[in-house]
Order: C-alpha cells, then structure tokens, then sequence
C-alpha cells in the first residue's frame, strides 16, 4: 500500500518539512471542501486538484515558495496550507485559484500537502493516520508517472496560458516526454513570477 | 568543478539553509554573484544568482534597483522561453531578498570551448579557413539563437561568447572531451544566459548595437574565429523578418562605434 511521502526540501531551515500523498477515486470531496471552507483546523491541508498538476516538481515548487513565504513572514492568504495552493497561480486572483487548484466537489484525484513547522509539528505517521481516516479514496504513490496519469493538459496550458509551447509537429512523437518537461520549466517559472509587480 | 574563492563569502540568506550540497561560487561580476546549488532535491542543480546589497546606496534605493532588476531579468527569461528562444528557464525568484533561481545548464560557455577549439586546430596544424565546418556550424548556431532573441523583441545589452552557452547533450558524459573527443567541442546547443542588462526593444538600433558588441567580441578575444563572424550575419539574416534592416544598420553602428552622438 502506498504512504504519503515526506520530503526535507532544500534550502528550507531544517525544521521545515512537508508532507505529500496523493487519492485517486476520491468520492467524498465535497466533504473534504466543506471542512476547508469552515475552517476546521483539522483539516488544515492544502487540498489540491491533481488534475492541474503535471509534476513532482511543479507541486514541491508551490510548496517550497510557500513555505519560504511563511518563513519570511508574508503570506498573502490565511495559512501556510492555503498558501501553497495560491503558489500554484500564475496571478493575484485569490479566489479564481481555489477555483481553479483547489478540491472541488467533482474533484477525484487529489494531492495532499501538510507542512510541518517548528510551532505547529506533525509527524508522518499521525498526518497519515489522519489522512486514512478521512479520504475516502484509493491512496497512491506521489511520483511522476502517477501525477502524468491524472494531468488534464489542455487544462493546464489554457490556465497558464501555455497554449502555443510545444506544439511543433516536426519533432514528433519521440518528444512527448521532451514536451511535457517544457511545459513544466515554463509552469514553474509563472508561478515563480507570480505576484511580481514593480 | 571547483569554486574560484579560497575564502569563503557571506552566503544569501536562503543558501545559508541546509542542503545536501554545499553551494559552490561559480563567478563574481560586478553586481551580482552566480552560485551553483540545488532546487527542492539534491538531484536537481540550480543556478542561484545573487544580487547583494551595495552599502554605499541608500537603502531604499538599494532595495529598489534590486527589485527591479532581479524582476526585469526573470521577466525576459520566462518571455524568451514561452516563445522558444534558447535560455535558461526561471526556477523561483526573491526580489525582496535579491535573489534568482535558475536552471542549471551543463556544459562551457562560447568562449572557452572556441579557445580551446582554435588551440586545438592550430596545435594539430591546420591552417586558418580549411576544416572548419564545425565552427562555421556554431556560428550559424549563434546567429539563429540572436535572431530568435531579436525576433520576440528582446535585446539581450551584452552579448558577448561568455554570455552564450554550449549546452552539453543530456547524458552524455560530463568528461566527453578528455580525449580524443576534440571534434565535439564545438557541438550542442547554444543557449542564451545572463539576461541582466537585457531590455524589451524593437528598433533595429537596439539589435544592431547587440550584433555589434558580439562582433567585437569575437575580434577581441577570438581574432582568429574573427573572419567567420559573417556566417553569424548570415544566419541572422534569416532568422527573423526584420533582420535584413538590421544589418543594414549594423553598417552605421560599425562606422561609428556602440554609442549614439548625442549631438543635434
């Protein structure tokens, strides 16, 4: 059986770690979301949408960004968790983003991020616990070829507004893989340059 | 690789957390500093361009240029790679902190692999202007990649063959040319980096200043790869439509050097 994943990402202090599993076959999503919106700090989770992510990668970016943000002290939204689904936005639009990343009612494949921080600690074993006993979902392995199985491309590319990149026919087939990865290094960057007004 | 400091210097804040490699300073101009590090795994390399705080400005406007700056730069990187052009993609950025992350691109840039090139040609004995489709081929390579830059309207400000890369094949061994594997040295892509001083422009002075500052640099530090510079013209030439008013003005740019008169 598949556990959640935790990660000690670089140039974090290292009491900073996060959490990550993913549930494909979630039926009780709208549960879960109406746990977020009441606040309920049990569910204090970045509930993310699988099917706008195309990697690892992309989802340890939002991740590190937030996390980096909590440490510098200037989140622009409630919590770290919630944080980190804003990270994943190519733009300023707090509401849009949950929208858009965030579980949904319809959602069925989801990523699950929990950040442990030196005031508030989780362990790997008590978040799983948690996790087992409120997704109701078959949990899977966080890697690549997992996250590939759930990505929605046309909607990641119309989200960031990647809808020329890649689309080079003459390189054919062979460069799926080489396409997908360029999708990501320019995700990543927009997220990066999210919020840069100056 | 190994770093060109024997003391160390103090460390941005962010690298100053923990990863599993120490950062390791590639080079030190004078704005900024390039270190070589990791981004979220220990199995993927980064660049992390660093621009400290300069004591002698007023802190406000210290904070300011930075910001800009540091903005500016991963702007033009994130544009130039949405439309193709061969540069490093943006990783994350800090402009409060000063700081740029970016992908790390294995290989050399332009100007040690073409010395070492033109070292390597002259020790074997070959004369200038026989056998040298390999280098001719770069110098297409260079004149596409410009042209591509000019293309979706960036000018990079200072082009030189230490702002252009050859990016080694994905792998390929990093010791490829150890021996005997000289006829390689000029291969793989070449990819733009150092967009510090580039700037959002369309008017073909701008391009033709870019084009004319390479050319110096060709004629400065590689004078005998010099007489091929016109095998970048001609593929820049073709690159983009605007390019042939370019060259023209390249011509005017020459007779009168980089800077404008600021007469009349």
């Amino acid at each position: 059986m598949s556990v959640l994943q935790t990660i000690s990402l670089e140039h974090l202090p290292a009491d900073y770690v996060v959490h990550i599993a993913v549930y494909r076959e979630v039926k009780n999503s709208s549960s879960l979301q109406e746990q977020l919106l009441a606040g309920n700090t049990e569910f204090e989770y970045a509930l993310i949408d699988a099917s706008v992510i195309i990697s690892k990668i992309q989802a340890m970016s939002a991740a590190y960004r937030a996390v980096n943000d909590l440490v510098e002290n200037r989140l622009r939204s409630r919590n770290v968790h919630s944080e980190i689904v804003f990270s994943l936005s190519p733009n300023n639009n707090i509401a849009e983003t949950f929208r858009r990343f965030g579980i949904t009612p319809t959602t069925t494949n989801l990523l699950v991020i929990k950040v442990s921080t030196p005031s508030q600690p989780f362990s790997a074993d008590a978040v799983q616990e948690h996790l087992t006993k409120s997704i109701d979902g078959t949990q899977a392995e966080f890697n690549d070829n997992v996250i590939a199985g759930m990505t929605d491309l046309a909607r990641i590319r119309k989200i960031y507004k990647l809808n020329t990149v890649g689309s080079k026919p003459e390189k054919g087939v062979a460069n799926a893989k080489a396409e997908r990865r360029e999708l990501e290094m320019l995700i990543i960057s927009s997220m990066a340059l999210r919020g840069a007004t100056n | 690789m190994t770093s060109i400091l024997q003391y160390p210097l103090p460390l941005p804040p962010i690298l100053a957390h923990p990863s599993s490699t120490a950062p390791l300073l590639i080079t030190q101009g004078a704005e900024a500093l390039l270190y070589k590090s990791t981004y979220l795994l220990p199995s993927l390399p980064c660049a992390l361009k660093y621009r400290p705080r300069k004591p002698y400005r007023h802190p406000t406007l210290d904070t300011r240029l930075t910001k800009h700056r540091i903005l500016s730069e991963a702007r033009l990187l994130l544009k130039c790679r949405k439309e193709g052009v061969p540069v490093p993609s943006v990783y994350a950025v800090d402009e409060g902190q000063g700081w740029l992350m970016l992908e790390w691109i294995e290989g050399e840039v332009v100007r040690v692999r073409l010395n070492e090139w033109l070292r390597w040609r002259r020790e074997k004995g070959t004369a200038e202007g026989e056998e040298e489709g390999e280098l001719r081929g770069l110098m297409e390579r260079i004149g596409e990649a410009v042209g591509m830059m000019h293309g979706v309207g960036v000018v990079h400000g200072d082009l030189t063959t230490s702002n252009l890369m050859l990016k080694s094949r994905e792998h390929a061994e990093v010791n490829d040319h150890a021996e005997g594997g000289e006829e390689n040295l000029l291969a793989g892509e070449v990819i733009i980096i150092d967009l510090g001083l580039a700037s959002v422009s369309r008017f073909e002075e701008d391009r033709a200043v870019d084009l004319y500052v390479l050319e110096r640099a060709f004629g400065s530090t590689h004078p005998r790869a010099e007489g091929l510079f016109e095998v970048v013209l001609e593929a820049y030439g073709k690159s983009f439509k605007g390019a042939p008013i370019v060259l023209k003005r390249l011509e005017d740019v020459r007779m009168r050097g980089r800077k404008r008169s600021m007469l009349g």
